[in-house]
């Protein structure tokens, strides 16, 4: 690396001549080695899934769990160093908790992406800390309904102000992934971890902001979810993992506006089809194998 | 001339006597939350065989003042218990604020092993731990001479999946019981519903429809009898279905014939 020898990699917030921070491209590679993360933004909500490499055959199976809840409407998901993620979600319901306290109502997930965004860059800026070694992936679904202030007793007014303007949607499904520098975008689909590269190529051949029938429902972006987990897995290389999956729906879907874990049911449903799909690809390129030998 | 600074801004001793300094008390006992400003009633509420019906008007009142008629004192709590609120309507909105907090806590923990939703939902706070953490904290507040002023009736379901309901109020004080009424409710409300569910055994044979016309009921001899009521209010069932919440109910078929024998009040001259 380039970086080696130079000096300008020692301290957190030190520039090199060239216009890098060394410090915060370290923590990337610390993101680059976690479990792979996935979110899927689709019209019907968010899907949060990430492949939880298992250390220890003597850990109980589903313990420990990667993904967490940070307010009703908010899960968070991370890649890296698992404790700094920890951290950072302590953080973000923190956040969360200090917006209800001074609004009343729920913060809207854009708002917790800058908020944790800041929090993320502030720890590029000094020599006494480092930056955090995870990127996290925020999925959130803002509520499309009038949604009452917290220990409101009446009705307030329907449109105008303190109400709402008419004609105008509200809420929706939200997705932003933050990375060790702060920076954060919106996404349609956000991959990162380990397998990134392989999940990033199997988002781009999704239909995600498509408004016919070819978009994907909220129970098929579990379903792709799941298998891009098992595709961007690396069998021969990586120990066994556990498959975690989290859904947000709107009001009138399955979670009811709320951030929860996918039902078994439905999560091994995903599993099984995950693994077929995977086996089918195999025997494909077998078949391919053994017809070029043939020509031969 | 008075120059010491204890004096200025005062009238002059010379001219109108000793000022009586017991009106600048600083020290003291703080005493802004010790009495209620906006007020709910009564809150009703009895068992059935498989659930609880809660109800409770939508009125706010200022002093004897209807001034607000479109509040729900009735809160649901994690989608399996129902609190229902007498008293003080701010005091109440600081606890809606507070267990939604605790409802938020928690989700974070929640172990979905559950296959539903629903499911999940039982695996956290039921009734039984509500009641039994409302009572710890109204009783603590009371403790610090800062009571949360309300009665408190909370219905829902036990561990075991029975009917649950019990009572706090702002002392603390707290009790169970097949059926349940705050405020004017207690005294009006309460031997009605004791014709119907005097023992445990007796609301276990309660059907569902029973329980709500008995609560029904209620509501309309309250609003009979009760200056401080309102004819519309918010009725729920707790069930281990789930929550069924009415928030803009109607009393229906009022009769007001009773009122002209009434002798004794008002302008009349007997």
């Amino acid at each position: 690396m380039t970086s080696i020898g130079t000096g300008y990699d020692l301290g957190n917030s030190i520039f090199s001549p060239d216009g890098r921070n060394f410090q915060v491209e370290y923590a990337v590679k610390a993101v680059e080695n976690g479990g792979t993360s996935v979110g899927i933004r689709c019209k019907e909500g968010v899907v949060l899934a990430v492949e939880k490499v298992v250390a220890s055959k003597l850990l109980k199976p589903g313990a420990n769990k990667r993904i967490a809840t940070v307010d009703r409407h908010l899960g968070v998901v991370y890649s890296g160093m698992v404790p700094d993620g920890r951290h950072f979600v302590d953080r973000a319901r923190d956040e969360a908790r200090a917006w209800r306290d001074t609004f009343k109502s729920p913060i809207p997930t854009a708002d917790l992406a800058s908020r944790m965004g800041g929090y993320m860059q502030a720890y590029t800026l000094y020599q006494s800390v480092r930056p955090f070694g995870i990127t996290a992936i925020v999925g959130g679904f803002d509520s499309e309904l009038e949604s009452p202030v917290d220990g409101e007793v009446g009705q307030g007014p329907s449109v105008g102000a303190g109400g709402k303007a008419q004609d105008k949607d509200y809420g929706g499904p939200f997705l932003y992934m933050i990375e060790p520098s702060g920076l954060y975008w919106g996404y349609y689909g956000a991959a990162t971890g380990k397998g990134r590269q392989a999940a990033k190529a199997e988002l781009e051949k999704l239909d995600l902001n498509g408004d016919g029938a070819a978009s994907l429902t909220l129970e098929q972006a579990v379903k792709e979810a799941a298998r891009i987990i098992y595709v961007a897995h690396d069998d021969s290389k990586d120990k066994d993992f556990e498959l975690e999956m989290s859904w947000i729906s709107g009001t009138n879907g399955p979670t009811k506006g709320k951030h929860q874990e996918v039902p078994k049911a439905l999560r091994e449903e995903a599993e099984r089809l995950a693994k077929k799909s995977l086996q089918d690809s195999d025997d494909e390129d077998d078949d391919k194998k053994e017809d070029d030998k043939m020509e031969e | 001339m008075d120059h010491r600074p204890q004096a200025w801004g005062r009238p002059r001793d010379d001219v109108y006597g000793a000022y009586d300094h017991s009106y600048l008390q600083q020290s003291g006992p703080k005493t802004a939350t010790q009495s209620p400003v906006v007020t709910g009633t009564s809150v009703v509420a009895i068992k059935f065989k498989e659930g609880v019906v809660i109800a409770a008007d939508n009125l706010a009142s200022y002093g004897s003042l209807a001034r607000f008629t479109d509040v729900k004192r009735l809160r649901t709590f994690l989608g399996t218990s129902v609190v229902g609120f007498g008293g003080d309507v701010s005091d109440m909105q600081w606890l809606d604020r507070h267990l939604k907090e605790l409802a938020i806590d928690e989700a974070y923990d929640q172990e979905p092993t559950a296959e539903s939703a629903e499911a999940a939902a039982k695996e956290g706070l039921n009734a039984a731990n509500l009641y039994k953490y409302l009572q710890k904290l109204m009783y603590k507040r009371r403790n610090d001479f800062d009571p949360l002023w309300n009665q408190i009736l909370i219905a829902g379901l036990d561990e075991d999946d029975k009917p649950f309901l019990a009572s706090v109020d702002l002392r603390g004080t707290s009790f169970t019981s097949p059926s349940l009424a705050t405020g004017f409710g207690a005294m009006l409300a309460q031997p009605i519903m004791r014709l119907h569910a005097a023992t445990e055994e007796d609301a276990a044979k309660l059907t569902r429809e029973q329980a709500v016309e008995v609560v029904k009921e209620c509501m309309k001899v309250l609003y009979y009898r009760d200056a401080r009521s309102l004819d519309r209010y918010s009725i729920a069932v707790v069930t281990k279905e789930g929550i069924d919440l009415k928030e803009d109910e109607q009393l229906e078929k009022q009769s007001w014939a009773f009122a002209e024998r009434i002798k004794g009040y008002g302008t009349q001259t007997v």
